[in-house]
């Protein structure tokens, strides 16, 4: 019985499945993004820019998610009188919220590198740029992989939010099969809690394996 | 496009509801605390089973999303005989999945009390008992006030997901408005402005506390 309804269930949801990481994997891109941006302008020596990024930051981890979401998906496009695709609001949503959190991880790995080093690396005549990406930043990823793994994970999380706007997720999928035969609603919901459990797992292998390859030379 | 007057028309209305939303919040909260505490004594204890199932357990709930752990209760359950109300399984979603988070808090609490405290406890010949409640969590749980402080506020701003399950709270209030009159810019934008009034004072507030846990 168990066995029978499984295999039936499962080419719609590995379908969902496949949205749930694209939108995944876009939102991570754009997370990231939006997470060094805004920690590099709150580490600005100007004050405007210190502004800007501090105010984004509590703008979007002041409101929740989905309420972010429904609000760039039907309100949005009401104020500035266009058209914005589920995907896209989806991904902009997701990518916004999480990069606010990362935000803080970037900051305080890059403040976490000691002074020393920004004053050798002056010493040798690095231009700003080049002491960035050459002295401080490779000290500084090790440090922000851990925090960014929880967020992967969180953010994993977060897109099953996307089916509440339309999105054919994972989450979707397993309502779709749920309204053919609501009597199979346990197994339908066991199955899908199973498949993020398994997409949360590979996501924390790839990270484990990126900190394990940016640890690599050094102490 | 933005309508003032058509803002503060639907404003009373979004208010209204507010009390669902916080409700869901503290009970959800105090259920988090509730189920948190045994599940982080579970992971340390001293037989090796109890601890990996405890653990298993915390992984699988923090690593599954909360919408479908919340369809679960509230559309699964009643298969089996056990059916919840909207706010019931809500409260009952939000504090199974947080009380995960919650038992590792309570972890760094606990590990935090010296060891010599332990000592203390058993050389007085206190009982198991005696030695969690009257030595062990008075010295753990205040130090990890701020950190319950950040999770309530998370918890806050989950709520809406409540709506998914039928909870008539803040944001399926807006959408109800919204699809009423087409207008979904001023009852969303108000219900992320409500959101942002009570969680940024309140995150700022446990700034202040934990700076000053810091400098005891």
């Amino acid at each position: 019985m168990l066995q029978t309804s499984i295999w039936e269930f499962t080419p719609l949801l590995l379908r969902g499945a496949l949205i749930t990481i694209e939108v995944t994997l876009a939102a991570t891109v754009a997370a990231v993004l939006c997470a060094f941006l805004s920690g590099f302008l709150r580490l600005s020596k100007s004050r405007i820019l210190r502004l800007i990024g501090t105010v984004y930051v509590e703008v979007f981890r002041g409101t929740s998610l989905l309420v972010q979401l429904f609000w760039l998906y039907f309100a949005l496009p009401i104020l500035l009188d266009i058209h914005i695709s589920a995907m896209s609001a989806a991904i902009a949503a997701i990518g916004l919220n999480y990069g606010a959190y990362g935000s803080e991880v970037v900051r305080s790995s890059i403040v976490s590198v000691p002074k020393g080093q920004y004053e050798a690396a002056t010493a040798l005549n690095m231009s700003p740029w080049l002491r960035m990406r050459r002295v401080v930043l490779p000290q500084a990823l090790p440090l922000m992989l851990p925090s960014f793994g929880n967020l992967q994970i969180e953010l994993l999380k977060g897109t099953s939010l996307v089916y509440l706007i339309t999105l054919t997720d994972l989450t979707y999928q397993g309502m779709i099969l749920r309204s053919y035969d609501s009597s199979k609603t346990p197994e339908i919901f066991a199955m899908l809690l199973f498949l993020y459990f398994i997409l949360a797992y590979s996501f924390t292998w790839v990270i484990r394996f990126l900190e394990r390859r940016t640890a690599k030379g050094r102490a | 496009m933005w309508d003032w007057s058509y803002a503060f028309q639907i404003l009373p209305e979004l208010a209204n509801v507010l009390p669902i939303t916080i409700a869901a919040t503290v009970v959800g909260f105090a259920a988090a605390c509730a189920l948190g505490l045994p599940l982080s004594l579970a992971r340390k204890s001293n037989y090796k089973a109890i601890s990996y199932l405890a653990l298993g357990w915390i992984e699988f709930i923090r690593s599954t999303p909360l919408l479908v752990q919340l369809f679960f209760l509230f559309y699964a359950l009643p298969l089996y005989g056990i059916s919840f109300s909207p706010f019931a399984a809500g409260v009952l979603g939000l504090g199974l999945h947080y009380s995960t988070y919650m038992s590792e808090v309570f972890r760094s609490g606990i590990d935090a009390v010296p060891a010599g405290q332990w000592e203390a406890a058993k050389a007085l010949n206190f009982g198991k008992r005696r030695t969690w409640t009257n030595i062990i969590l008075p010295q753990a749980v205040p130090p990890i006030i701020p950190v319950m402080g950040n999770y309530f506020i998370t918890m806050f701003k989950e709520t809406p997901l409540l709506s998914a399950i039928t909870l008539v709270e803040l944001l399926q209030t807006a959408k109800a408005i919204g699809s009423g009159s087409f207008r979904y810019l001023e009852a969303f934008t108000l219900v992320g402005l409500l959101f942002f009034l009570l969680s940024y004072p309140s995150s700022l507030l446990v700034g202040r506390l934990e700076k000053r846990f810091q400098r005891k």
